[in-house]
C-alpha cells in the first residue's frame, strides 16, 4: 500500500500520474470521465432536439417545405464522409492498441482529412443558404419556398432555419474542436507517445469523434429528409 | 497548546510551497478548494451588497432610494450572483473539493488539472459577470425569461448569459471529477455502504450537475443567438414559444435547487452523528434519499409554471411529482432527528448550525408543499411567499449547512481552532437575523405583496421594516465568521488531527493534511459513523 509517488513512477511508465495506484485505475478513470462527458453532450444537444420536436409538430408542412431547399446531395456526401472518418478512427484505435505507430499516424491524418472535407462541404452549404437569404434575422426571405403552390409562412420557415443553423452550427463547432484534438493527437502519435500499454487518449478522442458522428446521423434525416417524396 | 510551537514545523499542503504561482498553478485539490473559498466569498459579499440595497429600498413604501430600472437590476444581479457564483459552487467546490478525495482515502481527485481548469472557468465567468455589473448591469431577473431577455431588455443580457454559460462548464467539470473519483479512486475496503453520507450527497449533486447544466447552457446560448443574430426560437412574434424556454430553463433550474441543498444535507449528515456521538439512524435510507432526490428532482420542473398557461393535466402530474420529492427530504429530516434521540449531544458551533438547518429546511420544505398545490400556488405565485420559501431553502438550508461545514472542517483546513464562543454567538445571530428577515415575508406574500416591485402599498410597511432590520442582523452574523476565521489562521489554537473525535477518514490524517493527504493509503475495515465502537484515540480537546 505504501506507494510513494517516486516508487510508482519507477515501477510504471512516466504516463502514470502520481495520484493513481496503477495504470488500470488511471485508464478506467479516464474512460469513465469521457463517457460521462458524452452524457453531458447528449443533454446539451438534447435541448435543441427537444425544440426541434415541438416546432416540427407545430409547423410540419413548413418544415417539410424548408427541408426540401437543403441540398440533399451535399448532405448525403457529407454523411458518407463522416462515416468513413469514423471507420478510420476505429481502425486508428486498433492500431494504437497494437502499437503500430506509422499506421496510427496515417489513419489519424486520414480522419483529419475527412473531418476537414466535411467542414468544407458544410461551409459550401451555408454559403448557399446565405445567398438565398435563408439565414434567420432581418434579411431572412422565404420568398421562393413553396407549399402547395403558395409561398410558405415566413415565420415558421425561419424557425426551421433557426434550428438548422443552431444544430448544424453546434455540430460543426464540435467538429472543429475535434479537428484540433486530432491534430494534437497526431503529433503525439508521431512522437511515439502511445504503445500497447498506454493508448487511452486515442481511445477517448475516438469516442468523442464517434459521438459527433452520431449526432450527425440524427441531424441528417431530421433536417434533410423530413418529407422528400414530393 | 503553546508548547507545540517549539517543535519543528511539519510539512503540509499549506507550507509546502509559497508564492503566487504555487497557488495559481496548483493541481492539489485542497489548494483549489481554498482558491474557490476566496472567490466565492468575494461574490457572496457582492450578492449580499445587492441584497442590502434591495432591503434598504423596501424600508419605505415609496420608491425613493432607487428607481424601478435600478431596482430591476438589483434583484437580477443579487439572484444571479448568489445562485451561479456563490450557492452552486459553495459546498461542492470548497468543502467537496477539499474533502471528497480525503473521505474516500484518495490522494487527489481523478483529474487534478481539470479541477484547476474548472476554477479558471469560474474566474473567467466571474470577470465577465463583474464587467457586466460595472458597465450597466442586467435587469431580466435571474430567470432570463423570454421575450424580455431576447428582445425587449436593453441591458447587458448577452454578457450575463455568456458568463452563466461559461460558469456552467465549471460546474459540469466539478461534477464529472466527483463522479469519476467516487467510482474509481476509493481506498481498499471503502465499499459503497461504507462511504460517508457527505460522499453520497455529492454523488447525487454531481449527477444533477452533469445532466442538468448542459440543458441550461444550450438554452442560454439560444437566447444569446436570438438576441445577437435574430434566431426566432423563443420569440412569439417570430413564431417561437416562450413556454418552451421556461420548460428548458426550469429543467435545469429546479434540479439546481438540489445542487444547492444536497451538499448541505451531506454536511448535516456528518455533523449530527459526530455531535450526538451516535451512529446515523438508517444509513441506507439517508444515502438512497440523496439519489431519490436527484432522480425525482428532474421530474418536477414545471411546478414553476403553473400559471404560465400549461395544460391542466400536465400541471396535475407535476404537482403530484412535486409532493413525491418531499418524501426523501422528509426521510432525511426524520433520520437526523432519530440520530439525536438519546444521543450525547453537545452544542458546539457546527451542531448549532445543524439545528438551524433542520428547523429552517423543514419550514422551507413544508411551504414548498403549499406551492406544489395547484390552488394555493395560484394565490401566492410571484408574491413574497415564494421569496420567503426559497430563501428558507437556499439561505436557511444551503448557507446554514455551508457554515456548519466550514466550522466543522475548519480545524482540518487551517490546522487551527476558531474561537468557540464567537462561533456560537455568530450561529445565534445568523439564526435570529435570518428568521427576522424572511419570516415576515411569508406573511407579506400571503396577504398579497408581489415580488419584484420597488414600491408597495402603505399597509405592508411594518413587516418590511422588520425584514430590513433582520437583514442587517444577518449581515453581522455573516461578517463575524469571516473575521474570526481570518483571526484564527494566525492566533487560533493549533488543532489536533481529530479535534471532534469524528470517525471519517479525513480525521485520520494530520491537520492540515500533507499534500498527498495520507502518508500511507488507508485500508478501511469499519463502517461509517461507527461512534459506538470506534476506540477514542485521544481526549476531546474542546470544551463541550
Amino acid at each position: 500500500m505504501s506507494d510513494s509517488p517516486v516508487a510508482v513512477e519507477q515501477a510504471h511508465g512516466p504516463e502514470l500520474l502520481h495520484h493513481f495506484a496503477d495504470p488500470e485505475q488511471q485508464r478506467a478513470a479516464a474512460s469513465l470521465g469521457m463517457w460521462l462527458f458524452l452524457a453531458t453532450e447528449i443533454m446539451f444537444f438534447g435541448g435543441m432536439f427537444c425544440a426541434y420536436l415541438v416546432y416540427r409538430r407545430w409547423y410540419f408542412a413548413e418544415f417539410a417545405a424548408s427541408s426540401r431547399t437543403l441540398d440533399i446531395w451535399l448532405g448525403t456526401i457529407n454523411t458518407i464522409v463522416l462515416i468513413c472518418s469514423s471507420l478510420t478512427v476505429a481502425l486508428g484505435v486498433r492500431a494504437a492498441q497494437m502499437g503500430k505507430r506509422k499506421l496510427l499516424v496515417v489513419l489519424l491524418i486520414l480522419t483529419l482529412i475527412f473531418g476537414l472535407a466535411f467542414l468544407g462541404i458544410k461551409g459550401k452549404e451555408w454559403s448557399d443558404k446565405f445567398h438565398e437569404h435563408h439565414i434567420p434575422g432581418p434579411q431572412f426571405d422565404a420568398g421562393e419556398i413553396q407549399l402547395n403552390g403558395h409561398p410558405v409562412d415566413a415565420r415558421s420557415a425561419q424557425i426551421f432555419f433557426s434550428l438548422y443553423f443552431a444544430m448544424t452550427g453546434m455540430h460543426a463547432l464540435h467538429m472543429i474542436i475535434g479537428v484540433f484534438m486530432f491534430v494534437i493527437l497526431t503529433w503525439y502519435a508521431w512522437k511515439g507517445r502511445f504503445n500497447q500499454r498506454y493508448y487511452t487518449p486515442v481511445e477517448n478522442c475516438g469516442l468523442y469523434w464517434h459521438f459527433v458522428d452520431i449526432i450527425w446521423i440524427y441531424l441528417f434525416p431530421l433536417l434533410y429528409l423530413i418529407d422528400r417524396k414530393k | 497548546m503553546s508548547s507545540v510551537a517549539i517543535t519543528p514545523e511539519r510539512e503540509h499542503y499549506l507550507n509546502k510551497e509559497y508564492g503566487i504561482s504555487s497557488w495559481l498553478l496548483t493541481t492539489d485539490h485542497k489548494r483549489i478548494a481554498l482558491l474557490y473559498l476566496v472567490s466565492i466569498t468575494f461574490f457572496f459579499f457582492i450578492g449580499g451588497f445587492f441584497a442590502l440595497l434591495i432591503r434598504l429600498e423596501l424600508l419605505t413604501p415609496a420608491g425613493d432610494l432607487v428607481q424601478a430600472d435600478t431596482y430591476n437590476k438589483l434583484f437580477t444581479m443579487h439572484g444571479q450572483t448568489m445562485i451561479f457564483f456563490f450557492l452552486i459552487p459553495s459546498i461542492p467546490a470548497v468543502l467537496g473539493n477539499f474533502l471528497v478525495p480525503m473521505m474516500i482515502g484518495a490522494k487527489d481527485l481523478a483529474f487534478p488539472r481539470i479541477n484547476l481548469l474548472s476554477w479558471y472557468l469560474y474566474i473567467i465567468a466571474g470577470i465577465i459577470y463583474l464587467h457586466c455589473i460595472l458597465t450597466g448591469g442586467v435587469d431580466v431577473g435571474w430567470t432570463f425569461y423570454t421575450p424580455l431577455s431576447s428582445g425587449f431588455s436593453n441591458t447587458k443580457v448577452i454578457e450575463a448569459g455568456v458568463a452563466v454559460f461559461i460558469n456552467g462548464f465549471s460546474s459540469i467539470l466539478t461534477g464529472l471529477n466527483f463522479v469519476v473519483t467516487i467510482h474509481r479512486m476509493r481506498a481498499p475496503g471503502m465499499t459503497w455502504s461504507r462511504l460517508p453520507l457527505f460522499i453520497w450527497s455529492h454523488y447525487a449533486t454531481s449527477i444533477i450537475m452533469l445532466l442538468g447544466t448542459p440543458v441550461l447552457a444550450i438554452t442560454l446560448l439560444l437566447v444569446v443567438f436570438e438576441r445577437a443574430f435574430g434566431l426566432g426560437i423563443f420569440d412569439p412574434t417570430r413564431g417561437g414559444d416562450p413556454l418552451l424556454f421556461q420548460h428548458l430553463f426550469w429543467f435545469y433550474s429546479h434540479p439546481a435547487v438540489y445542487i444547492m441543498i444536497l451538499p448541505s444535507m451531506g454536511v448535516i449528515s456528518e455533523v449530527v452523528p459526530c455531535f450526538s456521538r451516535k451512529r446515523i439512524f438508517g444509513y441506507h435510507f439517508v444515502a438512497l434519499a440523496s439519489i431519490a432526490i436527484a432522480v425525482i428532482g428532474f421530474l418536477v420542473w414545471a411546478h414553476h409554471m403553473f400559471v404560465a398557461g400549461m395544460s391542466l393535466y400536465a400541471a396535475l402530474i407535476f404537482s403530484l411529482l412535486s409532493y413525491l420529492v418531499a418524501v426523501p427530504s422528509a426521510i432525511k429530516v426524520f433520520n437526523w432527528t432519530a440520530t439525536m434521540y438519546k444521543g450525547s449531544i453537545s452544542f458546539s458551533t457546527p451542531m448549532l448550525y445543524a439545528f438551524g438547518f433542520i428547523g429552517l429546511f423543514t419550514m422551507g420544505g413544508l411551504t414548498g408543499l403549499f406551492l406544489a398545490a395547484l390552488g394555493i400556488d395560484v394565490h401566492v405565485t410571484d408574491t413574497y411567499f415564494v421569496i420567503a420559501h426559497f430563501h428558507y431553502i437556499m439561505v436557511g438550508g444551503a448557507v446554514m449547512g455551508y457554515l456548519a461545514g466550514m466550522h466543522f472542517w475548519w480545524p482540518k483546513i487551517s490546522g487551527r481552532i476558531y474561537p468557540e464562543g464567537w462561533g456560537r454567538l455568530a450561529a445565534l445571530i445568523v439564526f435570529i437575523g435570518f428568521n427576522l428577515t424572511f419570516f415576515p415575508q411569508f406573511v407579506l406574500g400571503y396577504v398579497g405583496m408581489p415580488r419584484r416591485y420597488w414600491q408597495y402599498s402603505q399597509e405592508f410597511q411594518v413587516l418590511n421594516v422588520l425584514s430590513t432590520a433582520g437583514s442587517t442582523v444577518l449581515a453581522v452574523g455573516y461578517l463575524l465568521p469571516m473575521v474570526y476565521f481570518l483571526w484564527s489562521m494566525r492566533y487560533g489554537k493549533l488543532a489536533d488531527d481529530n479535534p471532534w473525535n469524528a470517525t471519517g477518514l479525513e480525521w485520520r490524517t494530520a491537520s492540515p493534511p500533507p499534500t498527498y493527504n495520507f502518508d500511507e493509503t488507508p485500508v478501511v475495515t469499519w463502517e461509517a459513523y461507527d461512534y459506538e465502537n470506534m476506540p477514542l484515540p485521544q481526549e476531546v480537546t474542546l470544551e463541550r
